[in-house]
């Protein structure tokens, strides 16, 4: 009689457990109900999602203007103007999926944005959709042909001092500074697209640890340098410079990071250090790049 | 003449009443859990973030707690926040509840007789009060002051410090000082507050007469090396903790215990993160202590005998529902169990304490608003600690359900409605050699601010 009734019990027990798992539809859930109006199954879950880990910055209409907005520095994107830093496509197009997922996966150095690594693949491909809703550019716009990345060039003195010479000739050193510390005469003056204050990437500041806001390889910061990074004064530089010269330009940035071990700091080292590499001629305060290619991005954005 | 079990009964019986008031002491006293809004408010972040209903932990908070309480973008350091931010949070739970204990003796006309007795009214249980966060990169801290809300005294239910990704390795944390183990089913962050339901039986449970005061759920004194994966997929925790149950002033013997947790999660499909993992923890308690003028003198605990403690669980998502099932086996050396000094002579039929705990707990998330929990434990006596005893003396069945209703949730602070019941079964225990139970149902305000 008592095996009986335990039978039934263990019956009810796995009946219920099915039935709830069952009732509650497939995905790993955010727990919060999903809409119904018109999402697709994966953009009602990354609704849901969207809800339990992301509105409080980005905001219910996802507009970058979530509760904790006014105390975030910088600011929460803004996904209804779908322009994103961190992309695989040429400036000014739509990224494809997996940069947004690369940058929910990786989060976004020096910034209130973490990684949300622990969540799973799926969770972060119906994020992606629900993101996707609020701008009516992802229904009239593809995303853009993502850039081809060369074969990285060999780390040699010679290839450290061109990108060096390039740092000086394009001016970055205006806004990134002379040392790579985000302090140049132009750092002060930089706003976003949303005329917000924008600091440009201070190299030194992560020691041993080689993350940027969109990557942590050199192919990362090669990336950077072909896409721009749109919505800040970082322009594309694709049609500026060639593949081999931002190579070079991503190993002398490289030696930027003094506190990290890199390929590129031992062969530097081993030439004699950073005083071997060329003075810059002009550094004069306040004065604005004169590439005009490049000026055009900044005033862009 | 009375027989050996009536002997033994007898003796024991006040050894339960004991445990009882101790364990619902140790309800009254403890704080509920851990849930901080001063995270929340540092990051801007809503609980729903961290948690999936608080003070439980999701895969995100899991992995936050395993950097050190650190996103690891960089803002960790509390360089990045305003000087005026405190890393300050309490908690505490105003509440009604009712507890009814069956076949209690109770005096009447000369002697004894069994009764359930019943109580009911309000109450408050413990408060928390929780800093947490980053003295630097990498350098993170725990400190929970806690306050007994009967007769105010205080003490430290954690503090310490830890080293966060040594060498750069998520595989190098070092903590030191006081904290809860890394245990499979946590009693800081546990969903259940009644006084039947407020722990685990599983951390907690101990044959009647066993003077090994070790607990698996009290925060222990000592240092631990932890390391996980980026993705906290693969885990592990091993401590050296010293044989004081957490107490301070090295009031026991000399030795020290250890504990090991290994842990490994799998995605599996859409059903959501699988997590499987073993733990295990031995040590040594002293018998005897040596006397002044009779008293024992605290730190000089000899004749140490040895007791250990192995579980193996999972922890199953199916989306919304979650399942997790930990057994364990435990063992205490025969002096302890029988209380008996390791120079003395043992009582006739002594042998080592051995029991099985089985905790099934469950949860459906419907949402970060609506929390609803069951769990069931059960304890089985594998070996009593007097041979003559019935083998399932002392065994209990523990069922609890709960409901929590959080009415909002932002990044500032955290508040819900609880309702719970549980039940617990223990098996011959009362004088006259029925079951005794008891009933907790506990509803109130928990608030975290």
């Amino acid at each position: 009689m008592m095996t009986i009734r335990k039978l039934c019990l263990c019956i009810v027990l796995i009946a219920t457990v099915a039935g709830t798992a069952l009732a509650q539809g497939s995905g790993i859930s955010s727990g919060y109900p999903t809409p119904r109006n018109g999402f697709s199954v994966s953009e009602q879950r990354g609704h849901g999602l969207y809800l339990r880990y992301c509105v409080l910055c980005h905001g219910v209409f996802g507009d970058g203007n979530g509760d904790n907005a006014p105390f975030i520095d910088p600011k929460p994107r803004d996904f209804t103007a779908a322009t994103f830093k961190c992309r695989s496509t040429p400036t000014g197009t739509l990224p494809l999926d997996s940069d947004l997922i690369g940058t929910i996966t990786r989060g976004v150095q020096a910034s209130n944005m973490p990684s949300w690594r622990p969540l799973s693949d799926e969770n972060r491909q119906d994020l992606v959709a629900y993101i996707k809703t609020f701008s009516e550019r992802w229904k009239t716009e593809k995303a853009g042909e993502p850039i081809k990345i060369p074969a990285e060039t060999p780390v040699t003195i010679e290839s450290i001092r061109h990108g060096h010479e390039l740092f000086e000739k394009m001016e970055c050193w205006k806004c990134h500074g002379q040392q790579g510390r985000g302090d140049g005469p132009s750092a002060s003056t930089l706003t976003d697209s949303k005329d917000q204050p924008i600091r440009p990437y201070n190299f030194a500041l992560g020691r041993n640890d080689s993350r940027f806001k969109c990557g942590s390889e050199n192919q990362d910061l090669y990336r950077i340098f072909m896409t721009g990074v749109d919505g800040t004064p970082m322009p594309s530089f694709a049609d500026v410079i060639q593949p081999n010269d931002a190579w070079d330009l991503v190993h002398y940035l490289r030696t930027l990071q003094t506190g990290r071990r890199s390929k590129e700091n031992d062969v530097l080292k081993a030439a004699g250090g950073a005083s071997t590499l060329k003075a810059p001629e002009n550094k004069s305060e306040n004065v604005p790049p004169s590439d005009s290619r490049v000026q055009a991005h900044i005033g862009g954005h | 003449m009375l027989s050996r079990f009536c002997v033994r009964r007898k003796q024991t019986l006040p050894a339960f009443l004991l445990g009882g008031f101790a364990m619902l002491f140790v309800v009254l006293s403890s704080t509920p859990g851990y849930a901080i809004p001063a995270f929340a408010r540092k990051y801007g972040l809503p609980c729903s973030a961290c948690h999936e209903a608080w003070p439980k932990l999701n895969s995100f908070g899991q992995n936050f707690k395993d950097q050190g309480y650190q996103l690891n973008n960089d803002r960790d350091s509390p360089i990045w926040l305003n000087p005026s931010y405190w890393p300050v949070a309490m908690r505490i739970t105003p509440h009604w509840h009712y507890e009814s204990q069956g076949r209690q003796l109770v005096d009447s006309g000369g002697g004894q007789v069994e009764q359930t007795i019943k109580t009911s009214g309000f109450d408050l249980t413990g408060i928390d009060i929780l800093t947490a966060g980053t003295l630097a990169k990498n350098v993170s801290f725990l400190l929970v002051p806690s306050i007994d809300p009967g007769d105010g005294t205080t003490g430290f239910e954690s503090a310490n410090v830890r080293f966060d990704n040594i060498k750069g390795s998520p595989w190098l944390n070092l903590k030191f000082g006081k904290y809860e183990l890394d245990t499979p089913l946590t009693e800081k962050r546990i969903m259940t507050l009644s006084n039947n339901g407020g722990f685990y039986q599983l951390w907690h449970y101990a044959p009647a007469g066993d003077i090994n005061d070790f607990t698996v759920g009290e925060n222990q004194l000592g240092l631990e090396l932890m390391g996980h994966s980026l993705d906290d997929h693969t885990r592990y925790a091993a401590s050296l903790i010293s044989s004081t149950n957490g107490n301070l002033g090295l009031p026991g013997g000399r030795s020290y215990d250890g504990y090991l947790h290994v842990s490994q999660a799998f995605m599996l499909g859409k059903l959501g993160l699988q997590r499987v993992g073993v733990y295990g923890v031995t040590g040594l308690r002293p018998t005897y202590f040596l006397t002044q003028d009779g008293v024992p003198i605290p730190g000089t605990g000899r004749g140490n005998k040895s007791f250990y403690r192995i579980g193996a669980y999972g922890n199953l998502y199916i989306g919304k529902f979650d399942l997790t099932g930990v057994y364990q086996h435990a063992s205490d050396n025969v002096f302890l169990a029988n209380a008996t000094p390791a120079n003395g002579e043992l009582p006739e039929g002594a042998q080592g304490a051995t029991w099985n705990v089985g905790t099934f707990e469950g949860h459906y998330v419907y949402s970060p608003k609506h929390f609803i929990l069951g769990r069931y434990e059960l304890v089985r006596n594998s070996r009593q600690p007097v041979s003559d005893l019935p083998s399932d003396f002392g065994n209990v069945d523990v069922f609890t359900a709960g409901y929590r209703y959080y009415p909002f949730i932002n990044s500032r602070a955290g508040f819900a409605w609880h309702i719970e019941f549980s039940t617990l079964k223990m098996t011959k225990t009362a004088d006259s050699g029925a079951d005794q139970r008891s009933n907790s149902f506990f509803t109130g305000f928990d608030f975290a601010f």
